[in-house]
């Protein structure tokens, strides 16, 4: 029997970007919020300090920051045909947990998407025609909400980060050093761009020359000393290159620690508790309300916290999870493409290249989180598809994010993974290679989608998420016809040889690829295609907000995070101008 | 009923008195060290206290997350014959010779019994719950064993088919090319071991192991003297690179650096 706890005005699920800029927001304007954050406190002074924050083996390999997957997991297969099992152990996606979560552990690569992502269906159909939106059982939407609307709160976010960066579009004016191909921005990024080192500079050359534009990664590593309109303070990057996985302890990455936790921590009108596991968001008998949410801390005891405003501020795959164990919108079946819930699961098809040379040292371990050069000139409809078979693209990224050996030691094509062969391999080239990440769309269909488990469960006893996917035909075609743009890149730079490293299937829950998963709890126009409205509101329960990518209809060939941001900061934004007076949907259905 | 006091055990952080005196309790209450009791704080998903957090930043003195390292020089995991077995494999997966350090040579075997006797090996962060049908490659890791358990029923798996296969032998005393042969076959699945132990998922974990233990740094036991760093060139645990960003294609002369400084620099004796 849970213990009723006094209510609260807004209680937010999950403690990361979101939950940070949500409760921001809403203290701001006098609410009284709670967060709830099923994991520990963290900050930089105590638990990534600069004296060992640079440890390899601890954050990257042993997890030392990501989720424990002894209390819950979820499980995984590649079509609707197979038995799912649990993924016992982090490899494809590293998942976060704790204060600040995977804002802590994130690159800070800080993108917008091109104003033609957020029409997907509707650009490319008109563009390319129904079967470029269709085939392969492709299940692409409009967002609902277009680039114009959503530029306004990419600028709150790049003012909260100090963002780093060379803007390629102002209001409509092409500006040289930056991305020509971006949508229009209303301001000049808050920082310069990060200084290049040899690597990301010798890709720029190539990628010149055989006219492609270059320019530096927008990134929340920071170029310099910036002080954000918070109040709170971030210093220079020194390219330590222990970032992605990794905390910062230099106050040089944006964070939710580094950037609001300061300010928001001291607000009367706001309480934290960690070790607080949200088990299911509690509705009216009607289902047209929630009351608050139940939860359970690391004790055992459960609670009721009973709220006027739940917001789920967690990671896609728990909100998504949270939404079905609640019984919350219809779940999606893949057969009949009925339902809502778990639909539009979307990743990020990832491939790379590795160039090598004898005659020049790249110095890998000078690196950052977003410390490259890229071009932009193959994602999104940045290029005429006509005649290709795909839609959607990807950026390609003379990156060096650090040189952690246990990780990064790039080898030869044909070198065995071990011996002497390997070990003499290594020693030769780990100073003069380096990569090329190409970053790539991940187009949504029927069969990719999200659902509760029927066999395996978590450590409360609640069905574990479940995830069917695999890449689809779409998107291993845009990722050959990149690798084979990044690969001329990759020669114009006259290295001694190259590896190109393509994407195929099936889907392999093992090695790292990325920790962008999307879809799931999808907005859009209407309540028979989408989980939220634009203001990311459920469509069925007006009181509940979903935050975060599971609103993505497909993935973008960007990072996520300043998307998730700045959809926060417009649905903040509303539930202040309109809903805290008239609390009820926002958007007709 | 309403309660707003949740729990007698909630750590309120309003006071950081409060949290010392917590953090103090922790330790009298039977957990060794304040150590532990930081590591309660910080690597807390499992059971760390609940604590309630309002008014100022917490923080607290001596609750710095300072990384495990390994100590002591005797065997704690493995038993005699486990230790000739892995001396054997891992250097032949890294061997020594005048370009850098084996995997022996690099203390790598010491490395992996400290993590297999450790956190690591105990399973933490694996999901380990049943059931346990057999997977598709794409499914990754499908055993009930925790790598500790792992390594054991390999090695005696291994031994066994090494056995039969090579006239009683033991794969320790297997000439190099013969060990080879077999890491070989584990590596591409070929042989079969029994008791639930699948050759390449054993393989991948100790190919990995063995490169953790080379290029971690030294204070988890491996990577001795840094070896295996200077042998590529990394510099180790530098914090700042700001003045060689745009010095293309220099050498960067740092010799590498551990946690624990580097000779050169003077240890205290305590």
């Amino acid at each position: 029997m849970s213990k009723t706890l006094k209510p609260v005005d807004v209680v937010l699920v999950g403690f990361g970007w979101t939950g940070a800029i949500m409760g921001q927001q809403l203290c701001d304007a006098g609410l009284e919020v709670l967060a709830l954050e099923r994991g520990p406190w963290r900050d930089t002074p105590s638990d990534f300090a600069t004296g060992f924050a640079q440890d390899e083996l601890r954050y990257m390999w042993r997890h030392h920051l990501f989720q424990n997957l002894t209390y819950e997991t979820l499980t995984i297969r590649n079509k609707v045909s197979e038995d799912a099992l649990p993924m016992r152990r982090l490899g494809s996606f590293l998942l976060g947990t704790g204060v600040g979560s995977g804002g802590v552990h994130w690159n800070a690569q800080i993108w917008r998407f091109l104003p033609t992502d957020f029409l997907t269906k509707s650009h490319n159909e008109k563009r390319y025609g129904k079967r470029a939106v269709t085939a392969g059982d492709l299940t692409v939407q409009d967002w609902g909400i277009t680039y114009e609307e959503l530029e306004p709160y990419y600028n709150q976010f790049d003012l909260l980060c100090g963002t780093s960066g060379k803007a390629g579009n102002l209001q409509g004016k092409i500006q040289s050093g930056g991305n020509p191909f971006e949508g229009p921005r209303s301001m000049e990024y808050p920082t310069p761009p990060l200084k290049q080192t040899y690597g990301p500079t010798l890709f720029g050359e190539a990628a010149a020359r055989l006219g492609r534009h270059p320019f530096p990664h927008p990134t929340g590593n920071l170029s310099r000393a910036y002080t954000n309109p918070l109040g709170a303070q971030l210093g220079a990057c020194t390219y330590c290159g222990f970032c992605e996985k990794f905390g910062c302890g230099n106050y040089s990455k944006a964070s939710p620690q580094t950037t609001v936790l300061p300010y928001l921590l001291r607000k009367q009108n706001f309480t934290l508790k960690t070790e607080c596991q949200v088990l299911k968001v509690e509705l009216t008998p009607d289902k047209k309300r929630a009351t608050g949410v139940t939860y359970v801390n690391s004790a055992g005891e459960e609670f009721f916290q009973p709220a006027e405003i739940v917001i789920l501020s967690a990671y896609v795959l728990h909100n998504v999870r949270l939404l079905l164990l609640s019984g919350i919108g219809v779940p999606y079946d893949p057969d009949t493409g009925d339902g809502v819930v778990g639909k539009n699961y979307a990743y990020q098809t990832m491939s790379s290249v590795n160039v090598f040379f004898d005659d020049k040292i790249i110095n890998p371990f000078i690196g950052a989180g977003a410390h490259a050069t890229v071009i932009d000139d193959f994602n999104g409809d940045n290029f005429d598809h006509g005649g290709l078979g795909f839609i959607g693209g990807a950026y390609i990224a003379g990156m060096i994010t650090g040189g952690r050996p246990i990780e990064m030691i790039y080898t030869p094509q044909g070198t065995p993974n071990w011996g002497l062969q390997w070990k003499h391999a290594a020693a030769k080239n780990y100073l003069r290679s380096f990569n090329f990440s190409i970053h790539g769309s991940s187009m949504s269909t029927r069969g990719n989608y999200l659902s509760l488990d029927p066999t395996y469960r978590d450590v409360h006893g609640n069905p574990m998420l479940r995830m069917t996917f695999d890449f689809s035909e779409n998107d291993l075609k845009m990722s050959d016809y990149l690798t084979d743009r990044a690969s001329e890149v990759a020669r114009a730079m006259n290295p001694r040889e190259i590896k190109a490293n393509r994407r195929s299937r099936p889907w392999n829950v093992t090695p790292y690829q990325t920790t962008h998963n999307t879809g799931g709890a999808i907005m859009g126009v209407s309540p028979k295609d989408s989980v939220v409205n634009k203001y990311l509101q459920v469509w069925d329960v007006p009181n509940v907000f979903s935050m975060g990518a599971g609103a993505f209809p497909q993935n973008a060939g960007y990072n996520p995070t300043a998307t998730v941001a700045a959809l926060a900061y417009h649905s903040a934004h509303e539930m202040l101008s309109r809903y805290l007076k008239q609390p009820g949907p926002l958007v007709q259905a | 009923m309403t309660d707003e006091r949740e729990s007698s055990d909630a750590l309120d952080r309003t006071g950081v008195d409060l949290h010392r005196r917590r953090l103090l309790l922790v330790g009298a209450a039977g957990i060794a060290s304040t150590a532990a009791a930081a590591i309660a704080v910080h690597d807390g998903e499992l059971g760390g206290p609940a604590e309630t957090i309002r008014g100022e930043m917490p923080w607290a003195p001596g609750s710095a997350d300072s990384p495990p390292g390994a100590s002591g020089s005797d065997y704690k995991y493995f038993k005699p014959a486990e230790l000739a077995f892995i001396e054997a494999a891992v250097d032949r997966l890294i061997p020594d010779d005048e370009v850098g350090p084996g995997a022996v040579q690099a203390g790598v075997p010491f490395f992996l019994d400290r993590q297999l006797d450790g956190p690591y090996g105990r399973g933490d962060h694996f999901y380990l719950g049943g059931p346990w049908p057999k997977g598709t490659p794409q499914q990754g890791y499908q055993s009930r064993f925790t790598p500790a358990q792992l390594y054991r029923a390999a090695i005696e798996a291994i031994d066994k088919y090494v056995a039969s296969e090579f006239g009683g032998s033991s794969f320790a005393k297997l000439q190099p090319e013969d060990r080879d042969t077999v890491l070989r076959g584990l590596e591409s699945d070929r042989i079969a071991l029994g008791g639930g132990v699948e050759a390449k998922m054993f393989f991948d974990m100790l190919l990995q192991n063995t490169k953790e233990g080379y290029f971690s740094d030294p204070i988890y036991g491996g990577n001795k003297d840094m070896g295996a760093w200077k042998m590529i060139g990394f510099p180790g645990a530098h914090y700042d690179y700001l003045e060689w960003v745009e010095r293309h294609g220099e050498r960067v002369p740092y010799p590498p650096v551990s946690f624990k400084g580097r000779p050169g620099w003077r240890e205290v004796k305590k």
